[in-house]
């Protein structure tokens, strides 16, 4: 299942599938690590409509709100962890 | 081939600034968040006979600029002899990326491999031999807080040569740091620590905020105690016991009065030395900055140095950027505007770590206006709160809402939005009291050097100003914006005038004026908004160009004759 990193619960990992932003914004987040391929898990709360903080690896990145929407991944839900 | 220029560059937060203080002696900045270093710093180290410069780049992701920090560093290796890329251990694979495109360009690189310490508690295990191999190029583990690896890094730098490697895609350059990440890195399970389980809990708002608000108080607690200790058990004892009857025998010596002495020593009060009504360069000018300021100098530099080290201030920007957003910003201009409480000038520097233009405005102009840097809050503290603790409140309560208001309104009538926050979450460390006793001593260093001068610069001409009357003059001319609007007396101006210079002298010159505590209360809120000193005017039209200067001044002065009006109406006390 596509979802992006807003709907992500916390604590859930994903691999990023498909960043959807501009070509200077996606840029700049891939070249910060959070690239197609990557597995990520979501370590900031979701209701609220503040940056989503994922870690990659070994390092945390906070993705502004809007940013994150665009970026999607395909959820490991509880069964394949 | 010889080595005149040497550059270090790595991503962000990687511990360059570190590393060049290691191999330069020389004092940086160093804290636990990315983009501590906005401008690049250079300094000189000893190889064999010579003296190599060496230069600490701003940190960058990519060789793709997609920041003014950015920018600087690729400008740079245009100039550079050879590049030491200091890559984070704790993530090879994100910090190899640049090493490729640094390999890319025609110029000698060494890989420093730092915060290798940190590898063996993460669990990470990398095989240097066989990843100088894959790259081809020296590596070396290093630690910049300890000073490991650095003698070995240094024995490096004659032997570097160039080995361009052929421009690769991204794609293929992310593939390819696969391939190299496969064979030389091995990662262990372990458990989470106590540190970054508390990295979490900070950024989520329900345990986050009562985080933020426990560190804020603690902080305001920490500061005013160790201030008020300082005070009252260093700076006053010693002013009173020992430097007033060195001044009072000097005072008789030059015959109690006349211009020298009045200059000097300032006008006796009764006979008496009173260290706020005095106003001579060996008294006031001397009791401001080092008995009212600088313990709060002292106090707030050191919270902040641990609150820096510890990382937590990219905490701070999660939880406002969502609040920040409505002033036409985002959270991480929460750091600026945190070193602004210092002294707006490194404040308005590191405002450089945002992105666009439109921001960098609002960022500026809101830190000018309702900002007040630690030498004016001291100033304010020690004299309105003789008055009591709520009129002290109530001016940066006043502040506060203005910098909302003013936000709000920037970001209405501004065109553009404001770009979203991406940032990294630097580790939580325990700070190393060492490191952050030299950042304070550093800190304290430049206060003495770059405002003490100015204090006393403002204390002497305002004194000559008395003399030839011109102060007189403007008092005249401006009392009826003084009186009629903001109900202070006309001798204000003298203040308003030394304003421009210091805003503590500014605010201390308000004490010999007798004023009621409304007036006293107007006085120090419209001293805090309506223009800058002359420090940070400096950098802010380096900053922001002239022509945004003059727009933003206009701003300043005008919403200080308001506020200050308004406050006049207003208040009922």
């Amino acid at each position: 299942m596509l979802i992006s990193l807003v709907d992500m619960e916390p604590g859930e990992t994903g691999i990023v599938m498909k960043i959807d932003g501009g070509f200077g914004a996606t840029r700049r987040i891939q070249s910060m690590g959070v690239r197609i391929g990557k597995r990520v898990k979501k370590v900031g709360a979701r209701f609220w409509r503040g940056p989503q903080t994922v870690l990659v690896d070994n390092f945390k990145v906070a993705i502004g709100f809007g940013m994150a929407a665009k970026i999607f991944v395909e959820v490991e839900r509880s069964e394949d962890k | 081939m010889k080595i005149n220029k040497i550059l270090l560059m790595g991503n962000p937060n990687v511990g360059k600034s570190a590393i060049f203080s290691r191999l330069t002696g020389a004092k940086v900045v160093i804290s636990n968040y990315p983009g501590t270093t906005v401008e690049f710093t250079q300094g000189y180290t000893k190889i064999d006979s010579s003296r190599p410069a060496i230069i600490d780049v701003p940190g960058t992701y990519t060789l793709h600029p997609t920041s003014r920090a950015e920018e600087v560093a690729v400008r740079m290796i245009k100039d550079g002899d050879l590049v030491i890329n200091i890559v984070d251990a704790t993530n090879l694979e994100r910090n190899l990326y640049l090493t490729l495109e640094l390999l890319e360009q025609d110029i000698p690189v060494i890989v420093a491999l730092n915060m290798w310490d940190d590898t063996k508690h993460k669990g990470i295990e990398i095989d240097v031999k066989k990843l100088e191999k894959a790259l081809g190029i020296p590596v070396i583990p290093t630690c910049g807080l300890t000073g490991e690896g650095i003698k070995e890094l240094v024995e490096h730098i004659p032997k570097a040569k160039a080995k361009k490697i052929n421009p690769l895609k991204d794609e293929e350059r992310w593939k390819h740091i696969g391939k190299i990440i496969e064979d030389v890195q091995k990662l262990h399970h372990r458990h989470h620590t106590f540190l970054e389980r508390l990295e979490d809990l900070s950024i989520r708002p329900v345990t986050g905020i009562p985080i933020a608000a426990l560190v804020v108080l603690c902080a305001f607690w920490v500061i005013r105690f160790v201030a008020e200790n300082l005070i009252t058990y260093l700076a006053d004892p010693f002013f009173e016991r020992i430097w007033t009857p060195l001044i009072m025998k000097l005072s008789a010596f030059l015959g109690a009065g006349g211009f020298l002495h009045d200059i000097i020593i300032g006008k006796l009060i009764e006979g008496e030395l009173d260290y706020s009504q005095t106003f001579g360069l060996f008294t006031t000018g001397l009791y401001v900055p080092f008995a009212m300021v600088l313990p709060y100098i002292i106090s707030f530099y050191f919270v902040l140095g641990v609150m820096e080290d510890f990382g937590y201030l990219p905490r701070l920007a999660v939880l406002t950027d969502n609040f920040m957003h409505r002033l036409g910003l985002h959270g991480y201009a929460i750091i600026p505007m945190i070193l602004g409480l210092g002294c707006n000038v490194p404040g308005v520097l590191a405002i450089r770590i945002l992105e666009e233009k439109r921001e960098k405005f609002i960022a500026a102009t809101l830190m000018a206006i309702a900002i007040p840097c630690m030498a004016q809050i001291a100033m304010i503290v020690g004299l309105v709160g003789q008055r009591g603790g709520a009129y002290v409140v109530l001016i940066f309560l006043t502040l506060f809402i203005l910098l909302i208001i003013k936000g709000i309104i920037l970001n209405k009538v501004m065109k553009g939005k404001s770009p979203e926050i991406l940032v990294e979450m630097p580790p939580y460390r325990i700070p190393q009291l060492l490191a952050v006793f030299k950042k304070l001593w550093m800190r304290i260093l430049s206060f003495l050097k770059e405002a003490v001068p100015y204090v006393l610069l403002g204390i002497l001409f305002v004194n000559i100003l008395y003399v030839l009357h011109v102060i007189d003059a403007l008092s005249k001319i401006f009392s009826p914006l003084l009186r009629n609007v903001w109900g202070l007396p006309k001798e204000a101006i003298a203040a308003l005038i030394v304003g421009f210079l210091r805003k503590d002298v500014a605010i201390g010159m308000l004490g010999p004026l007798n004023l009621t505590t409304k007036q006293l209360v107007i006085g120090s809120t419209v001293l805090a908004i309506y223009f800058p000193c002359i420090a940070t005017f400096a950098v802010l039209i380096r900053e922001l160009g002239i022509k945004d200067m003059l727009k933003s001044a206009a701003i300043m002065i005008s919403v200080g004759i308001v506020v200050g009006g308004l406050l006049n109406l207003v208040l009922r006390f």
